[in-house]
């Protein structure tokens, strides 16, 4: 059977591809926030994994309102970025696993989870730039992936706890894949903030550092609270923490911190980073 | 026509519920339009032209030709989707989050800093 190895979580602001096509990584704006990174690559060398499954929200590359899943699945040979519309360089393609793809397809719809799966999918900075990150100066990542999609957008959203579960659900259907493949999960998006009003450029340290030592040991600490408590505490981006709580319930049994990392602002976000091993 | 479900107040913002999308999706549809590079262009040559062929409002139209983003949002616009209109104009989330809070862009750049002391 596969193993999932652990899972990383971190944010997905579109700027970033702009600093890494620039590299500015060691610039004194951006180093705070890639100096984050070496520990959880050598961590990744350590482990090894095959396969990302890569949990993120679509920002309208994909998917318009016109048609909006809450949960959706790609199940695509392979995933081509593209123009988003913001300037930020689009990125070669990123090969699927179509094995892994469909049977977390049979085994989510068999736990009622009724997600929509996609043959065809564009994938954007919310799945590409954590790639790059975790991964970065290759000509193309080395994983193979699947992307899992949830809305962030389009309100209402589902519930922390039903994204929680949706984790589980995901983490078991990988643990029941036939295959050696050695699986890493990835939540993207987050931490707090607020692109939009007058309140734009909210952002909540205090909120975003509880959340993230409760998401080690006592994950449904969050889901005690509802998604409007979310935007009012995290900001109306900052509900992408959803997409960070499916990552961590799909990790099986206890679970122990590889490193962590958080720091404000990039863009108008609180940037964080965690890599979480599974026992 | 709106929900009949009681709305959480949060000052300041504005949640993208039922109400925005119906509100919005014509302003939202031509943001969308703005994956591709031609349409951009189309949209610059002809800007209320563009609108027109999406049937935006009256007041979307006024909103987007003064990019105006607190209008755009009371308009019906999603916060992803602005963002894509905004690009065209080459502004960057400091430019939109200054404009949104009426302040300079090196002040809001500083509020943003200043959240992450402590």
């Amino acid at each position: 059977m596969a193993k999932i190895v652990g899972g990383i979580n971190v944010t997905h602001v579109p700027y970033i591809g702009r600093a890494i096509a620039n590299n500015l990584q060691q610039d004194e704006y951006w180093k705070p926030f890639f100096d984050g990174f070496p520990p959880i690559h050598d961590w990744l060398a350590k482990v090894k994994p095959d396969v990302a499954v890569v949990i993120y929200n679509d920002h309208g590359l994909n998917f318009f309102l016109d048609k909006m899943p809450t949960f959706s699945v790609g199940a695509a040979p392979e995933y081509q970025n593209a123009d988003e519309g913001w300037g930020i360089p689009t990125l070669p393609p990123y090969k699927g696993d179509l094995d892994l793809s469909w049977h977390m397809i049979e085994s989510l719809i068999e736990a009622e989870f009724d997600i929509t799966t996609c043959q065809e999918m564009l994938v954007d900075h919310a799945f590409t730039l954590p790639l790059e990150l975790l991964w970065p100066n290759q000509k193309q990542c080395p994983m193979r992936t699947v992307p899992v999609c949830v809305n962030t957008v389009q309100f209402p959203l589902p519930t922390a706890a039903r994204c929680f579960n949706f984790g589980r659900a995901i983490g078991k259907a990988i643990e029941s894949w036939e295959s050696d493949a050695r699986v890493v999960v990835i939540g993207t998006g987050g931490l707090s903030h607020q692109l939009d009003g007058q309140r734009a450029g909210f952002i909540n340290k205090e909120f975003d550092l509880m959340f993230m030592e409760k998401l080690v040991n006592d994950p449904l600490w969050v889901t005690r609270y509802s998604v409007p408590d979310l935007v009012e505490l995290t900001g109306t981006q900052g509900v992408e923490l959803l997409n960070w709580l499916t990552m961590r319930g799909t990790l099986p049994g206890d679970v122990s911190l590889i490193h962590s990392n958080y720091h404000i602002p990039i863009s108008n976000t609180a940037a964080g980073l965690m890599a979480m091993a599974a026992e | 026509m709106s929900t009949t479900r009681q709305k959480r107040v949060i000052p300041g913002t504005t949640i993208f519920d039922g109400d925005q999308a119906r509100k919005g999706y014509a302003l939202n549809k031509m943001c969308f339009s703005f994956n591709s590079a031609d349409n951009r262009a189309e949209f610059l040559k002809d800007k209320e032209g563009y609108c027109a062929k999406f049937h935006l409002t009256p007041e979307q139209t006024e909103a987007v030709l003064s990019l105006n983003v607190l209008k755009m949002i009371a308009a019906g616009g999603n916060a992803y989707f602005l963002a894509k209109l905004g690009g065209i104009f080459g502004l960057d989330m400091q430019d939109i989050g200054a404009q949104q809070t009426g302040m300079t862009k090196e002040a809001f750049k500083a509020k943003l800093v200043e959240a992450g002391k402590n």
